[in-house]
């Protein structure tokens, strides 16, 4: 809207200030031009824009600033209904430094010829509160707000009649079992939909896991399965498989309505799997992304393959043109015969089955034993196989399977197996007691070198065997200590570790 | 027997009856002064005659430069469109009971696609010699029932800087004329009583292209994109926006419920989208299209103009739609906002919802019912019959035609 004439304006509104009727100003210098005020005022303009050409800037509104700082800004946060007769005091305050005398004056003006306008037209202060930090409690109820709207969105255009979300997990305890179980508690309990979670474990029900999953708030349900995890990959699927269909047995037992999803704990979830498989009917698909680990010494391979290798495989429904189940993306293995991994503690790379399990979502009644519309292309639970390989399995035909995610396009959960070495220790429950304490001490501290001995208040030193984190001292000390960056380096002694909290205190 | 009887018609009552509340429960049906007045049709209630003047007056401009289609003035050339092909429109000015002159007055643009007010006062008022001197019915009336098209700045005071349009006040062969135009003041010099406040053009079609699905959940609290600071105009501030625009950032520019910058992004009207609230804040002139954007979109708009007209405010319940903040109460915005009670504010957010709504601010092609286009018509429909004083004796003059500055007497 507004021409950037930048001199044209600025001489137009200078000018027309000038001739504008009425006001102070003009009124007494009308008649006397000479009179004494004018013509200091206008020396006065004179010398200030000497000064603002010398300076660079208009000073003036820093003159104001700091004298008139304190008693008009908490004025301005104090009483903000103010009229517009209060305004026109403050801004003639601001701006009597005449640098621009006819602004000040042109309000009055505006205001005989607006006819009883409230708004004035003007230079106007900018108000500026003195404390600009947002108030913690607004903030707090500007998100409830943003809830309570998403909510009500959820309400209007989300899933009709959500049906309960049945996740079964199978686990055992290892070192990576807290991080992956964490991930996928985590995700579950964002799922606005209500939940049961099967969590199957190998070994026994375990107080490790327990207590894991009993932070999660969910409804859970900790089977047991009487059979030690073996040391293979191989046979670490199968038996995967059959906690698994341990599970869908708990779900007939106990005949529990809803969605059976399985989520293996080494997964990652995006929150719009869930809204996505409410809408299957009886059998659904969705595509599964493959983060397949890869080793980084097959250059020879990466030269050959280079296109394949860059597209991550995704096992999943296949479509035709017209949205119809046509087949099945399935993971290829055959770049990585011989490299794969047999047992846990090998180097190669881990390799998911053909398809698995977590990409399919099944209707809970497709279990039970007598539900009325149940299809009659599903066996019964009872009689499959022990060693089915995927859910596949309960289907006496294949092409029944609905596939989700718009016929497998999305991709909404991640495959990938990271797991520690069979013969690694970790902390029972993630809780290091007794405390750690210092190894070796370091050649190479960050702080400069110890003054003499200082009385300390509690020893310190320990030796680990392994170059693994090494944390010090105390617990008064200990959160000072442990940073990332020391991680490779042991700590000092104590008399170092005293000395540098003495400097800091 | 007749007690079950009457509690069984109870029963059945009840249960009509919240089956009609929770058809209402998605959105709201706005009702205005005058009832459901958005959903009136104006076919059949009034007769409106296009004069004919020469093409150096509308499509010779336009040729001249097309961007006239785009920018938020365009509501002039598409009210001429549309009123040619419209059902009121009549071929015989006898029965007429409005008269439109189509004149593109909005279309004279510098490079930058910003109209340049300069000769407007000079091409209305050439026109209005035409058409007094070629028709009667300018002089039966001197014009009052007559209306125009001014989507500019400060309607037809003819120009941008709000001081001079003061100065310059309405034109004064305007005066007797209803006057259609976005800009809304109360008690402003260039609003005169009569007038139709009407929305600025936004483009529908890109609008509906950048549409994204419902359920994307609403995640921003505040938005809004755009100057704060007229750095080549008025770089100090405090004046551009009367200061409140710069009050805008300088209160909230670290706030991270205000998703607030000068960028331009691309997903601009996406984002609107996942906004609660949208700052509609006043710049050189009160109004902006950035309300029409944020009723399309869904978005709350935040209205931060002191004593605007906003458009059909006679058939649109503005406060019960968007929040107005006093350009005063700026530093406490973020109070005000959050001190909303969130029933308020799903109320507000179902009568966004309402596609009368959305449809009364467009401007689409073709016209469809219950868009801006019939919106004006109605408000023309709800000013007849005519007042008889209107009618001019013969002889009788009003208007002075040497009135005004002595540039706009020149010829066009």
């Amino acid at each position: 809207m507004k021409l950037s004439m930048l001199q044209q304006s600025y001489l137009n509104r200078r000018t027309n200030s000038f001739r504008s009727a009425g006001g102070p100003l003009d009124s007494s210098s009308d008649g006397a031009i000479k009179s004494p005020a004018a013509i200091f005022w206008l020396v006065l303009h004179g010398l200030c824009c000497l000064i603002s050409l010398v300076l660079g800037f208009r000073f003036s509104r820093l003159v104001f600033f700091f004298l008139f700082s304190t008693s008009t800004s908490s004025n301005m946060y104090a009483s903000p209904f103010r009229s517009s007769v209060e305004l026109v005091k403050t801004l003639d305050v601001h701006s009597v430094l005449p640098t621009n005398p006819g602004k000040s004056f042109e309000l009055p003006v505006v205001n005989k010829t607006a006819t009883n306008s409230r708004v004035v037209v003007g230079r106007h202060g900018i108000r500026i509160r003195p404390w600009p930090h947002p108030n913690p409690g607004e903030v707090m109820k500007a998100h409830q707000i943003i809830e309570r709207v998403q909510r009500e969105q959820r309400v209007q255009f989300g899933v009709k009649d959500a049906r309960t979300v049945i996740v079964v997990t199978p686990t055992y305890v290892r070192t990576f079992q807290t991080l992956h179980l964490t991930g996928v508690m985590h995700s579950l309990m964002l799922v606005p939909y209500d939940l049961v979670w099967i969590v199957v474990e190998a070994g026994g029900v375990s107080n490790e896991t327990a207590a894991l999953i009993r932070k999660s708030g969910l409804r859970t349900i900790h089977v047991g399965f009487n059979q030690r995890i073996p040391n293979s990959w191989e046979e670490r699927h199968k038996l995967e498989s059959k906690m698994r269909l341990h599970a869908l047995r708990v779900v007939r037992e106990r005949k529990l309505d809803g969605i059976v999803m399985f989520a293996d704990d080494s997964n990652m979830h995006s929150m719009e799997l869930f809204d996505e498989i409410q809408n299957v009917k009886w059998f659904g698909a969705v595509s599964v992304g493959i983060l397949v680990h890869s080793d980084n010494s097959d250059e020879s391979d990466q030269k050959q393959g280079e296109e394949e290798n860059q597209r991550m495989p995704i096992q999943g429904p296949a479509c035709n043109s017209s949205n119809m189940l046509a087949g099945w993306h399935t993971f290829n293995s055959l770049p990585y015969l011989g490299r794969s991994a047999v047992y846990i503690d090998d180097k190669g790379t881990v390799l998911p089955r053909k398809l698995e399990w977590s990409g399919f979502v099944l209707n809970s009644r497709l279990l039970w034993k007598d539900a009325e519309d149940k299809p009659n292309w599903v066996k019964d639970l009872d009689l499959l196989d022990e060693d089915s390989d995927s859910p596949l399995s309960l289907l006496k035909d294949a092409s029944v399977v609905e596939p989700l995610g718009s016929c497998g396009r999305q991709v909404m959960l991640w495959w990938l197996r990271v797991e520690a070495r069979a013969d690694s220790k970790f902390p029972p429950g993630w809780i290091i007691d007794p405390p750690l304490d210092i190894t070796v001490p370091s050649k190479r501290t960050p702080w400069p070198d110890a003054p003499p001995e200082l009385p300390s208040n509690e020893k310190v030193v320990i030796n680990l065997p392994e170059p693994t984190v090494k944390h010090t001292t105390t617990k008064t000390r200990s959160r000072k200590r442990s940073s990332r960056k020391r991680k490779h380096e042991a700590k000092t002694t104590d008399t170092q570790v005293s000395t540098r909290h003495q400097e800091q205190n | 027997m007749k007690i079950w009887m009457w509690i069984f018609a109870a029963f059945v009552l009840g249960f009509a009856w919240s089956i009609a509340a929770e058809q209402g429960l998605r959105t709201e049906r706005i009702s205005g002064s005058a009832g459901d007045v958005l959903e009136d049709d104006p076919v059949g209630r009034l007769k409106v005659y296009v004069y004919e003047l020469p093409s150096k007056y509308n499509k010779k401009i336009l040729q001249k430069d097309p961007r006239c289609l785009t920018h938020m003035f365009a509501a002039e050339i598409y009210m001429h469109r549309f009123l040619l092909s419209s059902p009121v429109r009549t071929l015989n000015p006898e029965e007429a009971d409005w008269f439109y002159t189509p004149i593109y007055e909005t279309c004279d643009l510098t490079p930058n696609g910003l109209p340049l007010p300069f000769k407007s006062p000079r091409m209305m008022r050439s026109s209005i010699q035409l058409i007094s001197t070629n028709w009667p019915y300018w002089n039966r009336t001197e014009g009052a029932d007559h209306f125009f098209v001014v989507p500019h700045d400060f309607g037809a005071c003819f120009h941008y800087q709000e001081e001079k349009a003061i100065e310059r006040g309405i034109l004064p062969l305007l005066q007797r004329a209803t006057l259609v135009q976005t800009f809304g003041q109360q008690n402003h010099v260039c609003l005169k009583e009569g007038s139709i406040t009407i929305p600025p053009y936004a483009p529908p079609q890109k609008m509906q292209a950048h549409q994204i699905p419902p359920d994307t959940p609403r995640s921003i609290f505040v938005y809004f994109r755009g100057l704060f600071y007229d750095v080549n105009n008025d770089p100090e501030g405090g004046y551009y926006a009367r200061g409140a625009r710069a009050a805008v950032w300088e209160n909230f520019k670290s706030n991270p419920l205000f998703d607030i910058s000068t960028d331009h992004p691309t997903t601009y009207y996406e984002d609107m989208q996942r906004a609660i609230f949208c700052l509609c804040p006043l710049g050189w002139a009160p109004w902006s299209p950035r309300l029409v954007e944020a009723v399309v979109f869904g978005c709350i708009p935040v209205i931060i103009a002191d004593d605007i007209v906003l458009p059909f405010a006679d058939a649109i319940p503005w406060e019960e739609i968007g929040v107005f903040v006093a350009e005063e109460a700026v530093p406490n915005l973020d109070t005000i906002l959050t001190s909303i009670p969130p029933e308020v504010i799903l109320r507000k957010q179902r009568l966004l919802a309402n596609p009368s709504m959305k449809r009364a601010m467009l401007f689409p092609q073709p016209a469809q019912p219950g868009d801006a286009f019939h919106q004006i018509l109605n408000g023309l429909a709800r000013k007849l019959p005519h007042d008889k004083s209107i009618y001019l004796k013969p002889g009788e003059k009003i208007l002075n035609w040497t009135a005004g500055p002595v540039g706009d007497l020149k010829p066009w």
